[in-house]
């Protein structure tokens, strides 16, 4: 029970601020929305007359085709590969004492605070200096060193709950250590496993930074389509776009939250 | 516990993902101090010019710019965040807790670039906001938001409102409610017992929230290319046009090792500042 009750004036406008930010953050995505039902092919707000002809433009635009294609092949080839090497990692520093561990988790872990338009710029100067400038296995590479951050922590906060009971019971069986890894313990992490993957898919195709360093025209991602379709174009096509993309993000996050609970993933949850 | 089954082939995937990051930033510190020759990719000898064209006034004039972007940026973030936060800890329906959640989680997963064309129809001179303005009869003409600093913040705190809430809320749910109770049996008022022991518990999230919030703007790219359209530069924008507009990618890499230079002083900054705050609020 939060002491700022409602009937104190404090507590009241708290609340309002509360309301003026929500209102802050659903704005764009809203106005965004209306925009792209406007049938004219200028940008301004409010539309004249409805249609539904950008979202056909969109969807036929070529640029936007093959950066989604382009962009969901790096996305699933980028997530899966940083949920294996991160859910490895992960219980490796649950469960084992070793050498550079600290080392290893501070390095992969400033990919967080390191400015993304840097960590492009490397990626670009060594695949130039070893011959794979803007091929997809840099655009990979890059993608797995940005989303390992987020898959580490969803998959660390699982085997912190974990009840390490359960393994002991299968050892005490007879079960070697790899039986014990693939029947009781990934079974059990599948949770924290899902929610890991599905961060990490939702910001790599989402990636736009470090993916206009990386990429060329033949491996561009939808997010570098679409920004070189805002320099040169004024349609609403771009806002057809952005709302398919708007609506598929909020439902994968609200599928996260009932499924998985978002809540404990980002750890803003009251310990019971 | 000495028997550690699999401890080689859990780490070293990881360990070379490090190497990998530690690759390209040392690729980056070998470029900023090599020469630049025009027309070519390659870079030529060793050199320490990159970082002191760096002072000119133009460049030094970007830096200045840049952080204080980003601090403006990190304090409203922090001022608009923190009543959310404490609104999603103690949200008592869980209906509404999700909702809060999700609505605040989203930017951070829209991209910067569908987030930045969202906040071009919001800001425009044909904008929401002019429209909305002008509907009211407060306007007679569009006012200028695009291609302002103002415009910039705005859309940046967007992306950095969400990890701010989150880092926040984090801290908010691990303070034990037993202190705030205590507190008000010794008579303290709600906002005494929020200002005197909520707040100063939740130093550690504030910090984190600050901290990630600065390094975020930092690193944004297309929302001070887009809505500052050149008249608003970031130090990203500058590192982008001059590799790709110029292909002077030694001096773009000096750019860079000093953005991270910057972010990592201002960071200590930062938290040197707080602790002095915390001893100070201590005596």
């Amino acid at each position: 029970m939060s002491p700022l009750a409602l009937h104190t004036l404090p507590g009241r406008l708290a609340r309002i601020c509360v309301v003026a930010v929500i209102g802050f953050l659903i704005l764009p995505p809203l106005v965004v929305t209306i925009a792209a039902f406007n049938e004219k092919a200028l940008l301004a707000f409010p539309p004249e007359r409805l249609s539904l002809r950008w979202f056909t433009k969109a969807l036929t635009y070529e640029d936007f085709r093959a950066g989604f294609w382009n962009g969901l092949a790096v996305t699933v080839w980028a997530s899966s590969i940083a949920l294996i090497v991160g859910a490895a990692f992960a219980f490796a520093l649950d469960r084992y004492e070793f050498r550079l561990k600290r080392t290893i988790e501070t390095i992969l872990l400033s990919s967080l605070i390191v400015p993304h338009f840097t960590i492009g710029l490397g990626f670009l100067i060594i695949a130039a200096q070893i011959g794979m400038a803007r091929g997809f296995t840099v655009v990979v590479t890059a993608h797995v060193i940005l989303v390992l951050p987020f898959v580490l922590r969803s998959v660390y906060v699982s085997l912190r709950n974990f009840d390490r009971r359960l393994e002991q019971a299968a050892e005490s069986l007879g079960a070697p250590p790899a039986r014990v890894l693939l029947t009781v313990t990934v079974p059990l992490l599948v949770p924290g496993l899902v929610s890991g993957w599905l961060l990490a898919a939702i910001l790599s195709f989402n990636e736009f930074t470090a993916s206009l360093f990386v990429t060329g025209q033949r491996t561009q991602t939808l997010p570098v389509a679409m920004y070189n379709y805002v320099r040169e174009y004024a349609d609403p096509s771009m806002a057809a776009i952005s709302v398919l993309y708007i609506a598929a993000t909020a439902a994968l996050l609200t599928f996260a939250n009932l499924y998985l609970g978002l809540g404990k993933v980002l750890n803003v949850e009251q310990p019971r | 516990m000495t028997s550690r089954p699999f401890l080689g082939a859990f780490v070293a995937p990881a360990a070379l993902c490090a190497v990998a990051l530690v690759a390209a930033l040392l690729a980056i510190l070998q470029y900023s101090v090599r020469m630049h020759v025009p027309g070519s990719l390659e870079p030529g000898g060793f050199t320490l010019e990159n970082f002191v064209a760096l002072l000119k006034p133009l460049y030094a004039r970007v830096f200045l710019d840049t952080a204080w972007i980003c601090l403006l940026t990190a304090f409203a973030t922090l001022l608009a965040g923190y009543p959310v936060a404490h609104a999603l800890v103690h949200a008592k329906r869980p209906f509404v807790k999700g909702l809060i959640l999700i609505i605040v989680v989203t930017p951070l997963f829209l991209g910067e670039v569908v987030r930045t064309y969202s906040w071009i129809i919001v800001l425009g001179n044909n904008g929401f906001i002019n429209f909305v303005l002008w509907k009211l009869g407060l306007i007679a003409s569009p006012i200028q938001l695009m291609f302002t600093t103002f415009g910039v913040v705005l859309a940046l705190v967007h992306v950095t409102l969400p990890v701010m809430v989150v880092m926040l809320a984090a801290a908010l749910a691990h303070i034990d409610p037993a202190y705030e109770r205590a507190a008000a049996s010794l008579g303290a008022s709600p906002l005494r017992a929020f200002l005197t022991v909520t707040l100063p518990l939740s130093t550690p999230g504030i910090l984190a929230g600050v901290t990630t919030a600065f390094a975020w703007t930092f690193s944004a790219f297309a929302t001070p290319q887009l809505i500052g359209g050149g008249r608003v530069n970031m130090v990203s924008n500058l590192v982008y046009q001059l590799g790709f507009a110029s292909f002077n990618f030694p001096f773009a890499a000096a750019l860079s090792v000093a953005g991270l230079a910057m972010t990592f002083a201002l960071l200590g900054l930062i938290r040197f500042g707080t602790r002095r705050f915390e001893n100070v609020a201590q005596h």
